[in-house]
């Protein structure tokens, strides 16, 4: 036998850590949806695609802009004290990724709101005439275009990968500490962004080729996580120990059935079918998508606080 | 400049808490929530156990986690003995450093910020010994500095078989059990 028995019981701490809930969960899905939204419409404005007036690179950003401000309230309601959420931006901590995030969402604002002024509607142009002048600016030109897709790419991507590396960096929770979690945190991102914009997508064939991304993401998202648990199953005890969480333990049912099995597999053929004309295309795969990557950040949120090293105290 | 650290004889500790509940009244530490607890380890095959009983808490890691993640600067190494403290007063109470800790050693004040050991900073910057220690029956703890070779705590893991908690997770842990 092997047994540790320990006096404490500390709130939140024991048996096992429970410090983040669906807050931190909700946070990171939003994220990354954004960031995936950042990037999809950054691409659209990059190439090009702005002289579509009905292109969704003009819906997405005032869409991502709420995401984002619900996913702050979501940390914001995370915090122990509140009131010092300013704290964070009176310093850079370089070693802390959470610092780094802090400030990417600050850089995400500005970005978004000049993707939103690419075009406001009609009514407001009248009331506010310079509007419309930062609006005919902003596409005055092919390069200020391609800049403003350019930088909303790359700091979707930011965004999007600081959300995994969060996590992954914190060595104490060995199911987040996987270099693999940036790389399917940014795709289930990418994914649940393609369904998004594919439900609001005006044109038909916009929305052809959201689900044609949509699919690759889906199936680059499943190498990942096949290859984050391979990862897991070749290192150390105490990784194998917490993977088994997900294999065999209290999350893998949840797991298997509702991130791998609805969120990515089935979405995915039913999306093949569509994409090769066998079916219409519907909104339930794009709902499964989104959900399915909801419930992967609950289940990875949850799971790795569940994942622990004391096994491995006694010498 | 000093390293503290604490040298603890598990062949000693007969696992009677006082130390937990000196430093509960020393730190005025919230009801409910613990900044040092026992752990009993056993191992073996009975009637063949082997047992050891520790007092354990922060252990004022020299590669700290927990002070790395931290993104106020609320978490810090200070400048007495390389002892990791926090600075209630920049802190979001965002929670990370607890995240980061591989022995759970710290916990949310319900004041809103992150709370732990302190090697009782107020008392060993006044040249006393940390309350734990201080209460101690058995003198089965020791603190001092460990990069005076004449000190205590050095002299003892000199002669002393001694082991120190989660090595693996690289935290390089300062707190040192002898066996
Ligand atoms: S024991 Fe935990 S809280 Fe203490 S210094 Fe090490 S990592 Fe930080
Ligand atoms: S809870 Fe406080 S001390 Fe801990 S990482 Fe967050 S800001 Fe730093």
């Amino acid at each position: 036998m092997h047994e540790l028995v320990n006096t404490r019981h500390n709130l939140q701490i024991d048996p096992h850590l429970h410090i983040w809930g669906w807050e931190i969960g909700v946070y990171l899905f939003l994220g990354g949806l954004v960031a995936g939204m950042m990037i999809i419409s950054g691409f659209f404005i990059f190439t090009g695609r702005t002289k579509n007036t009905k292109c969704s690179c003009f819906l997405i950003p005032i869409i991502a802009l709420i995401a984002i401000s619900l996913g702050m309230l979501s940390l914001f309601l995370d915090l122990e004290h509140k009131l010092y959420v300013w704290r964070m931006y009176l310093t850079f901590q370089w070693t802390s990724p959470m610092s780094w995030g802090a400030w990417i969402l600050l850089l995400v604002y500005p970005v978004l709101i000049v993707n939103v002024l690419l075009k406001l509607p009609e009514e407001l142009y009248g009331n506010f005439p310079h509007l419309r002048k930062i609006s005919e600016y902003l596409n005055s030109s092919h390069s200020i275009l391609q800049t403003i897709g350019m930088i909303s790419m790359i700091i979707g991507a930011s965004l999007g990968m600081y959300t995994g590396v969060l996590l992954s960096a914190l060595g104490a929770r060995p199911l987040w500490n996987s270099s693999m979690l940036w790389i399917l945190f940014l795709t289930s991102g990418l994914s649940s962004a393609a369904a998004f914009i594919h439900l609001v997508a005006r044109e038909e064939e916009e929305r052809r080729m959201l689900a044609k991304a949509d699919n690759s993401f889906l199936i680059f998202e499943f190498v990942v996580i096949m290859l984050l648990l391979v990862g897991f199953l070749t290192s150390d005890q105490v990784h194998i120990e917490a993977v088994k969480l997900l294999l065999s333990g209290e999350y893998s049912a949840i797991f298997w059935v509702f991130v791998v099995s609805l969120g990515i597999v089935i979405p995915l053929i039913i999306q093949l079918m569509a994409v090769n004309n066998k079916i219409r295309h519907t909104v339930i795969a794009p709902i499964m998508v989104m959900l399915g990557g909801l419930i992967l950040r609950f289940v990875i949120v949850s799971a790795g606080q569940a994942s622990h090293w004391s096994g491995q105290v006694f010498r | 400049m000093a390293r503290y650290g604490m040298v603890i004889d598990t062949k000693k500790c007969v696992g009677c808490m006082d130390c937990v509940v000196a430093c509960k009244v020393e730190n005025n530490v919230p009801e409910g929530y613990n900044r040092d607890w026992i752990s009993y380890e056993t191992a073996g095959k009975f009637p063949k156990l082997r047992q050891e009983i520790r007092s354990e808490r922060c252990n004022h890691c020299d590669n700290p986690p927990c002070v790395y993640c931290c993104p106020c600067g609320a978490s810090h190494i200070a400048e007495t003995g390389g002892v990791v403290l926090i600075h209630e007063d920049k802190c979001s109470g965002c929670k990370a450093c607890i995240a980061a800790c591989p022995y759970n050693a710290r916990f949310m004040h319900p004041e809103g910020y992150a709370a732990k050991c302190t090697f009782c900073i107020q008392r060993i910057e006044k040249g006393e010994l940390p309350a734990c220690i201080s209460v101690c029956p058995t003198y089965c703890m020791n603190f001092g500095d460990l990069d005076d070779p004449q000190s205590k705590v050095s002299q003892l893991l000199e002669i002393r078989k001694h082991h120190c908690l989660i090595p693996a997770a690289g935290t390089k842990p300062q707190i040192y059990y002898l066996t």
